[in-house]
């Protein structure tokens, strides 16, 4: 399985991101090799709009089953809803700790967005 | 001859001058434009019987998923993020979109057609025989002003002697758009300090269009110094002081023209008229 884990660092020790659309990385973990890789997302940084779309397109064409973010606005949902990519949502917490918590079935699917656009 | 009343800062007193001018105007018959179509208020001032209203559309793409291969051209063409490809299913968001058009352009399988999407109305309102009052209003939840304003001086009859521009405030987009193409600007400013920072954000506006300009300072005779100054040391024409003065905003808050029930005040707005039809003209021979 696939996990898609948005975050401002390039490693396992790095913080998660709890924003989604404008998230500096992600980082996409693959559960059975148990290898990552890390892609850049600086391009949505700083877009005047649509960061949360285009953040959520890049990570439905790596194939991800799931995704772990801080906060999820409605469009970006809509498109990993879309997608069939899971939601699940953590906050203070390393990539590690989110990666292991959702392993360990301790994250909660969301099942809607959780906070507006833009927020 | 089209004059465009705007100002960086909003609740400066644009619409104030823009009525109350458009009442003192000659040539005649005059048109008033209020482009400030997120938020209209000259037709609080100028009430009159409707003749003509419509609905103002744009374009956005509808997606015949059936023949779409997938292949994200669309999307990776868009600006603005308003197509998202996953695997077949294109999803459109029309707020988003621009309405330029060229994810159909861009598409190998022909798959996108382009449908209209509402994004408000525009109302032409006869206030006396001689006096028009063309506004817009944008939808709520619709962000895409500039398209509407367009249309509102689309509207217009490009053929009649004078029309005065009410301009939303700031000095974006939809500022641009309602300046675009006058003869002259008024930028109504006030002695504050927030008035002169936006004044100068406007005035740089207005220097890159190419437009004659000149200043009112509304409620005037408060001590700010600093305006003055800024409009010396720019060589920049004042052409007029409202002075601060309780009846005026009571006029305001009635809804009447300050010409009518301020006594001393039709002969300031004339007078600013005729400044401002002599700054446009003074250009011209230039």
């Amino acid at each position: 399985m696939k996990i898609a884990i948005t975050t401002t660092g390039k490693d396992l020790n790095s913080p998660l991101c709890e924003r989604f659309g404008r998230t500096p990385f992600f980082m996409v973990y693959d559960t059975e090799s148990d290898s990552f890789e890390v892609f850049d997302n600086s391009v949505n940084l700083n877009a005047p709009q649509g960061a949360g779309l285009q953040t959520a397109q890049n990570i439905a064409r790596q194939g991800v089953s799931c995704v772990i973010t801080g906060h999820c606005g409605p469009k970006a949902f809509f498109v990993l809803q879309k997608a069939g990519i899971k939601v699940f949502l953590a906050q203070n917490v390393t990539v590690k700790d989110a990666i292991a918590a959702l392993k360990d079935g301790k994250l909660q699917e969301a099942k809607a967005p959780d906070v507006e656009g833009h927020w | 001859m089209v004059i465009a009343v705007a100002s960086g800062k909003g609740g400066t007193g644009k619409t104030t001058l823009a009525v109350n001018l458009a009442f003192v105007a000659n040539p005649r018959p005059v048109q008033v434009l209020d482009c400030d179509v997120e938020e209209p208020n000259v037709h609080l001032f100028l009430k009159g019987q409707t003749l003509e209203s419509k609905t103002v559309s744009v374009t956005i793409p509808s997606v015949d998923e059936e023949k779409c291969s997938g292949c994200e051209e669309c999307s990776n063409f868009c600006q603005f993020k308003a197509l998202v490809v996953i695997g077949k299913t294109v999803l459109v968001f029309p707020e988003l979109c621009h309405s330029c058009g060229g994810c159909r352009l861009i598409c190998p399988e022909k798959t996108i057609d382009e449908v209209p999407r509402p994004i408000g109305k525009v109302e032409t309102l006869q206030v006396q025989n001689d006096l028009l009052l063309i506004y817009g209003t944008l939808s709520i939840g619709v962000a895409m002003a500039t398209p509407l304003i367009r249309e509102v001086k689309n509207s217009r009859d490009h053929g009649a002697p004078l029309t005065v521009i009410d301009c939303p405030p700031g000095t974006s987009c939809p500022v641009i758009e309602s300046i675009k193409g006058a003869d002259v600007v008024l930028l109504v400013t006030e002695p504050t300090p927030f008035g002169l920072h936006d004044l100068t954000l406007a005035v740089d506006t207005v220097r890159v269009l190419g437009i004659p300009f000149g200043v009112v300072i509304n409620r005037a005779g408060q001590n700010y110094p600093s305006l003055y100054e800024y409009l010396e040391k720019e060589k920049i024409p004042l052409i007029g002081e409202i002075p601060l003065n309780r009846a005026v905003a009571q006029a305001y808050a009635r809804g009447d023209l300050i010409i009518n029930s301020v006594s001393g005040y039709r002969a300031k707005i004339e007078e600013i008229f005729s400044r401002l039809i002599d700054l446009a003209e003074k250009s011209k021979r230039v």
